[in-house]
């Protein structure tokens, strides 16, 4: 295969021999499969292949370069853990989407150019809803009605942004776009969408909590990331992101600390790590890029690790409320240690991913002066502990027993997460692999004894903080709850709102609609009075008096001829 | 699984020996950090035992400030069902 060939098509088509398989022949298909795909990826020479012609406008199907394969190797080896988590899993629709999923996410890193882009976009949108409505009950169907209006409402604002951006002399090329045009200010708003900033972000935790057990940890691993991806493509060094992604750090824990539905405490933490690399795209030299798509990468690993665990609870036990949950790890000792594992590497311990890649923000960060800025990251570096790296293990398996007593989640899940926690651990002990597939050359140093003891530190005394509100009972229980979040402003007011203005509308239609007919009766009256049977109009009238009518105007004629 | 196996973690001073034990790694990290030549790109970072009540009070504050955000945000499960 030439690179002209786009890598995504490989697992678009490849989704459509999917429901033609059955048994051991379709699970061997659906793991080779990203295989298959990595290794085509591997062959590939760096350059803009795949390019045409619309428009006057070079479209470039495949744009391998650093940034690009660093995500498609990511997201491909995503993609096959997620097959191992997942081959338990009957639905023929969920693996249809997943790979279209993929493919498309893998399409839209690819795409060198705007309308490919906008494209793959769409197709993330309409592929992973299904992953959400597949769960099959009204409030999944709701909610992932919310969500792909959300990311197809991103799309669009992407097409009119390239669309804006050609008009005012830009091209259709996807480099660094700058805030230069109005164009591009709509286009940093779709990738906003996608990365969930501040008041954009509430599709994130309303719609992934709802998806099934594997779609959960499909979608935590691709549409943030395709959004992180794009950003860092497009609008690397934009000073604003420092502080959106700043702000995209705190907030979001304080919701982590007060929610109930434990997927939904790691959709929270998941908007908490976007924010440090929006932050890294922000502050834009280096080792701020390197250091965010780093993370990105761990990220992907880590949060699909910690959504793995929780969907093996939610698969055995049957919910995964914290209010229910609880002395879980005597039924499910593995699962336990691999959600640890998760949480010891979203927190940053050493030896464990996060330390070696979110560390490469906080420095440049300090490095370029933001005072206020690493201050807000480090207390959200205390903060994911907090929430991730404790709440989740705590609440779901120890805190005070439930009684559940249920199976070990499957093999297969099994194996997905000890390889998955093999690859967390194994970039924290060997960050010299990532590193050298970063987009720049990487000469920080993340094993210092300052840097092992700064953290630890951190950390203990955060778990200390932890224990110490616990064991005086000032932490605050898990209570059956909705915490309003911003969503409440579109779900309560303007619904509210928009039913209100339906209902007005409705009885003024309904006024319109009797007056009209009470209108038309009258005039349907005097029509049938003139024109229906009998009526003077209707009449079938005798020829003789035709003809002496026409006689008489021809006599009216005559007389006002000689007048 | 027998329902009348007892855990390590199911009594209650062995809780309290691990929570004693955390506290030792705590105090033994602070010691470690007399032994470190710190620089730090902002001069208070580089104070004695920074880290360690930065992470304390941050968590703290962030609990606190988490528990009367929930006297203003919480609502019945099924709120929006409703």
């Amino acid at each position: 295969m030439s690179a002209d060939f786009p890598v995504a098509l490989i697992l678009i088509l490849g989704a459509a021999l999917v429901p033609l398989l059955r048994g051991r022949l379709r699970a061997a298909y659906l793991l080779l499969l990203p295989i298959a795909t990595f290794a085509y990826l591997l062959g590939l020479a760096h350059g803009e292949h795949g390019q045409m012609q619309l428009l006057g406008q070079t479209l470039v199907l495949m744009r391998v370069d650093r940034l690009s394969l660093l995500f498609g190797y990511i997201f491909l080896i995503a993609a096959f853990l997620n097959a191992i988590y997942a081959l338990q899993v009957e639905d023929t629709v969920q693996h249809v989407a997943g790979l279209v999923y993929v493919g498309s996410a893998l399409g839209a890193v690819f795409a060198g150019d705007l309308l490919t882009l906008f494209v793959y976009w769409e197709l993330t949108a309409v592929s992973s809803v299904l992953l959400i409505w597949a769960r099959r009950t009204e409030r999944a169907y709701r909610a992932g009605m919310r969500y792909v209006i959300v990311q197809l409402a991103s799309g669009v604002l992407l097409l009119a942004g390239a669309v804006l951006h050609l008009h005012q002399g830009g091209t259709l090329h996807f480099g660094k776009l700058g805030l230069d045009t109005a164009g591009s200010y709509l286009i940093l708003a779709a990738f906003g969408i996608k990365c969930a900033f501040p008041l954009l972000h509430n599709w994130l935790q309303d719609a992934y909590p709802e998806a099934t057990v594997t779609g959960t940890v499909m979608l935590s691993a691709f549409t943030t990331k395709l959004g992180i991806y794009a950003l860092a493509r497009g609008f690397p060094g934009t000073e604003m992101l420092i502080w959106v992604g700043a702000l995209m750090t705190a907030f979001p824990i304080f919701y982590a600390v007060i929610e109930n539905d434990l997927r939904r405490v790691l959709a929270y933490s998941m908007n908490n790590q976007l924010g440090f690399m929006v932050a890294g795209i922000g502050i834009g030299n280096e080792l701020a890029l390197n250091g965010a798509v780093a993370h990105a990468f761990a990220d992907i690993l880590f949060k699909a690790l910690l959504f793995m665990s929780m969907g093996a609870v939610l698969l055995r036990a049957g919910t995964i409320k914290g209010s229910e949950l609880g002395g879980l790890y005597k039924s499910m000792p593995w699962t336990t240690g691999f959600c640890i594992v998760g949480a010891a590497s979203i927190s940053a311990f050493p030896l464990f991913s996060a330390f070696v890649t979110k560390s490469m923000i906080m420095v440049a960060a300090a490095e370029e002066g933001h005072v206020v800025i690493w201050l807000v990251l480090l207390f959200a570096s205390a903060g994911v502990f907090h929430h991730a790296g404790i709440k989740i293990p705590y609440f779901a398996f120890f805190a005070h027993d439930s009684g559940i007593r249920c199976r070990e989640a499957p093999l297969n899940m099994l194996v997905a997460m000890g390889l998955t926690a093999l690859l967390c651990v194994g970039i924290g002990v060997f960050p010299a692999a990532l590193y050298s597939i970063l987009p720049y050359a990487v000469s920080y140093v993340p094993y210092t004894a300052v840097h092992v003891v700064d953290q630890l530190q951190l950390l203990v005394f955060s778990a200390l903080a932890f224990a110490v509100l616990v064991r005086t009972g000032i932490y605050p229980p898990e209570l059956k709850s909705t915490n309003l979040d911003f969503d409440w402003f579109y779900r309560v007011p303007c619904r509210n709102l928009a039913r209100g203005l339906a209902d007005a509308l409705a009885r003024s239609g309904q006024r319109f609609e009797q007056s009209v007919a009470r209108q038309t009766m009258q005039w349907g009256g005097q029509l049938y009075r003139q024109r229906g049977a009998g009526g003077i109009l209707g009449r079938t009238w005798p020829t003789g008096s035709m003809a002496l009518w026409a006689v008489i105007l021809l006599l009216a004629y005559l007389l006002l001829y000689y007048l | 699984m027998s329902e009348t196996k007892k855990y390590w973690l199911d009594r209650s001073e062995n809780v309290t020996k691990l929570f004693r034990a955390v506290w030792g790694v705590g105090i033994a990290l602070l010691v470690a950090e007399l032994f470190l030549h710190k620089h730090e790109e902002f001069g208070f970072a580089a104070w004695f035992g920074f880290f360690a009540w930065f992470g304390f009070v941050a968590c703290v504050t962030l609990v606190l400030i988490a528990k009367a955000l929930r006297r203003i945000l919480r609502r019945s499960e099924d709120y929006y069902e409703r």
